[in-house]
């Protein structure tokens, strides 16, 4: 007996298709941090344009496929992603240079929901690489600048020198209508910036407890402690919003490692309200 | 009620064969019944049951003729819908450096099953909703399960494993088969009771020559309906799924992580579990290469992997995913238990772990005080 309405599956949701290298960027001293700017082949369609806070599975040809954050969408159709080196397929990502063909099918899973920060406060507390999947976040929010409140972005690094976009940083900072904050975990001789935990920067307020939306991407005992810090400043859980990883492979809820509970991340998330992934902040190994 | 004689599935599997569709059914290989291509009655455990207990499985002589007189064993008919492992696509390399990608080869037969048992039509359902049930479907899972000619045999003699009637799938096959058989044996009658679930399988039984139930027979019939149930070996607690989204924290789960080998021999024997992993399998040359997606278990460490290592890193949080997943999250996932009551995790653990002893160990104790 045949179930009801058997369609078949859209291809590009899970054949890799051939996108090209256009420009590499290398952030870290130790080469550990790239960014590649992708344009698709002759012949791709590509799908949607990824939301900010959506992923692409990115693949290498006779390598395998990783899942990897957009970290910015250029005006012509090309896709920015922002790599860090330390898998095995990230680390045979790591020194191809421009021109090279690799392969992505998506976009997958949730976007940060932009839009219900209009009219308020936006707080962006990132860690580490966390920082890429925010930039897009932040790139739309300067662009329609007007449609927000105070824009605050708080980012901690492990050292000066793991800071990734620094001419982008030391932009935003130049502006009085964002409000940058940085801080890291080691300083060096020549760093005259703050050092210690990203919550700290939190802690310093400087947005309304009562009409703001916050974003936070990084390692998941600082979003943890950054949401602890948030609602100590007033805001409410809901108005929290975390990106989790996990360990995505097909990016279409089929096989089934990326669960948390009852959500597979690369389905129901990457992004979530803070309340739905709280369990499991608190329960181990969940 | 329609009765045909049990020489009838003979011709059932030989008019299917005929009319082009691979026929497979149970049969007896390696000590064990596992599902095969059948080409009559002689290749069925014609004359075999099972005993099965938790760890412990071995068939034995019936002193009868029963053609189904046994329940099920380590395969499930995922292994043709879902095989082990399945070539996706392959990639070729193209002279410019870009890549040009085709679908894997889908073995995709038209196959008629004979011999499913009620927990196994509700395992189809259920893989049904992982596989095509989501935003994007899985090509090759829909193609295979298209075609597909059913023949169901609802269980007269349930094993020491089974728990079906407490996940209410079954004894009796009640719908999604195109046929569905019903055995009566004993010292002085054996037959088959007869019923089509879809137009298919009416043209079939059709042919072959099925005749009115006695009132004796209709009766038989019923009875066997009526015990079946009694005879389960095992029973899950009806709120399974209330008790472990309580039990994140139980203190049960590394206890029988002391037990648990992580062996994933309760997830390959499921007949829905649906994790897999696909790997990359390059020529010598790196000009092809291939996207295979094999069985994976959340047993393995692998499964979880995190760049910081495995996320379920100790036996005890991948038991409770197992099983959790398996009686809780899978209702909020895909609107059903994926668990239906077949018994195989139990009768093949090798240590005997008992889903329905953990699951009532859990609620007897909730707080874990021991």
């Amino acid at each position: 007996m045949a179930p009801d309405a058997v369609a078949t599956l859209p291809d590009q949701a899970m054949a890799p298709e051939p996108w090209r290298i256009h420009s590499v960027r290398r952030d870290v001293a130790s080469n550990e941090v790239l960014s590649w700017t992708l344009y698709p082949e002759p012949g791709v369609e590509p799908g949607a344009a990824p939301a900010p806070g959506q992923f692409n599975m990115l693949y290498l040809f006779g390598v395998g496929e990783v899942p990897i954050s957009v970290s910015a969408i250029t005006d012509d159709g090309g896709i920015v992603h922002t790599i860090r080196a330390v898998g095995s397929v990230t680390r045979a990502m790591q020194d191809l240079e421009a021109g090279t063909v690799v392969g992505l099918r998506g976009p997958f899973g949730t976007a940060w929901p932009l839009e219900q920060a209009r009219g308020r406060d936006l707080v962006l507390v990132a860690g580490g690489i966390g920082l890429a999947p925010l930039r897009p976040v932040i790139h739309a929010a300067l662009q329609r600048r007007s449609e927000f409140g105070r824009v605050v972005v708080c980012y901690g690094a492990r050292s000066p020198g793991d800071m990734i976009f620094r001419d982008e940083l030391d932009a935003w900072a130049a502006r009085d209508d964002v409000d940058l904050r940085i801080t890291v975990d080691r300083g060096t001789a020549a760093w005259r910036g703050d050092v210690g935990v990203v919550t700290q920067l939190v802690d310093r307020g400087g947005f309304d407890r009562r009409n703001t939306l916050a974003l936070t991407c990084g390692p998941e005992v600082m979003m943890r402690f950054t949401a602890s810090a948030l609602e100590r400043r007033g805001l409410k859980p809901e108005d929290i919003y975390v990106s989790m990883e996990r360990n995505m492979r097909c990016a279409v809820g089929f096989c089934g490692h990326c669960q948390i509970g009852a959500h597979f991340v690369c389905r129901d998330g990457p992004v979530f309200p803070y309340p739905v992934m709280e369990p499991a902040f608190r329960v181990r190994e969940l | 009620m329609e009765v045909i004689a049990p020489q009838a599935v003979d011709t059932l599997i030989r008019l299917l064969a005929g009319e082009g569709y691979e026929v497979v059914g149970p049969t007896r290989r390696d000590g064990a019944i596992v599902y095969d291509r059948v080409g009559g009655l002689e290749d069925l455990p014609v004359g075999w049951t099972d005993e099965q207990a938790p760890g412990h499985y071995r068939l034995r002589e019936r002193d009868d003729d029963a053609l189904f007189g046994y329940v099920v064993g380590p395969h499930s008919w995922k292994k043709y819908l879902f095989p082990p492992e399945e070539t996706l696509f392959r990639l070729t390399r193209q002279p410019d450096g870009s890549f040009v990608t085709e679908p894997g080869t889908s073995d995709a037969p038209r196959r008629a099953f004979i011999g499913m048992r009620a927990c196994e039509l509700a395992a189809i359902d259920v893989q049904d909703r992982v596989f095509l049930g989501q935003a994007v479907q899985d090509r090759g899972y829909a193609a295979r399960r298209r075609d597909l000619f059913m023949v169901a045999v609802s269980c007269a003699e349930p094993g020491g494993t089974c728990f079906c009637a407490s996940m209410d799938t079954g004894p009796r096959a009640r719908e999604g088969f195109d046929l569905a058989l019903t055995e009566v044996i004993d010292a002085t009658q054996h037959f088959l009771v007869a019923e089509a679930g879809s137009e298919a399988g009416r043209a079939m039984l059709d042919r072959l020559d099925p005749r009115p139930a006695s009132d004796a027979e209709q009766a038989a019939t019923e009875r066997v309906w009526a015990e079946a149930p009694e005879k389960m070996g095992r029973q899950m607690p009806a709120d399974a799924r209330e008790v472990l989204n309580r039990a994140f924290e139980h203190p049960r789960w590394e206890e029988t992580a002391e037990r648990c080998l992580s062996c994933s021999n309760c997830t390959l024997v499921c007949p829905t579990c649906f994790c897999s992993q696909v790997e990359e399998v390059p020529d010598l040359e790196g000009q092809r290469t291939e996207r295979v997606r094999r069985w994976d278990s959340c047993f393995n460490q692998e499964h979880s992997h995190l760049v910081g290592g495995p996320h379920h890193e100790s036996v005890a949080a991948r038991y409770r995913q197992w099983i959790t997943h398996k009686l809780a999250t899978w209702h909020d996932q895909f609107g059903t238990s994926g668990c239906v009551g077949c018994g195989r995790c139990i009768t093949w653990c090798p240590v005997g772990i008992d889903i329905t002893e953990e699951v009532t160990a859990v609620r007897r104790d909730p707080e874990g005080r021991g």
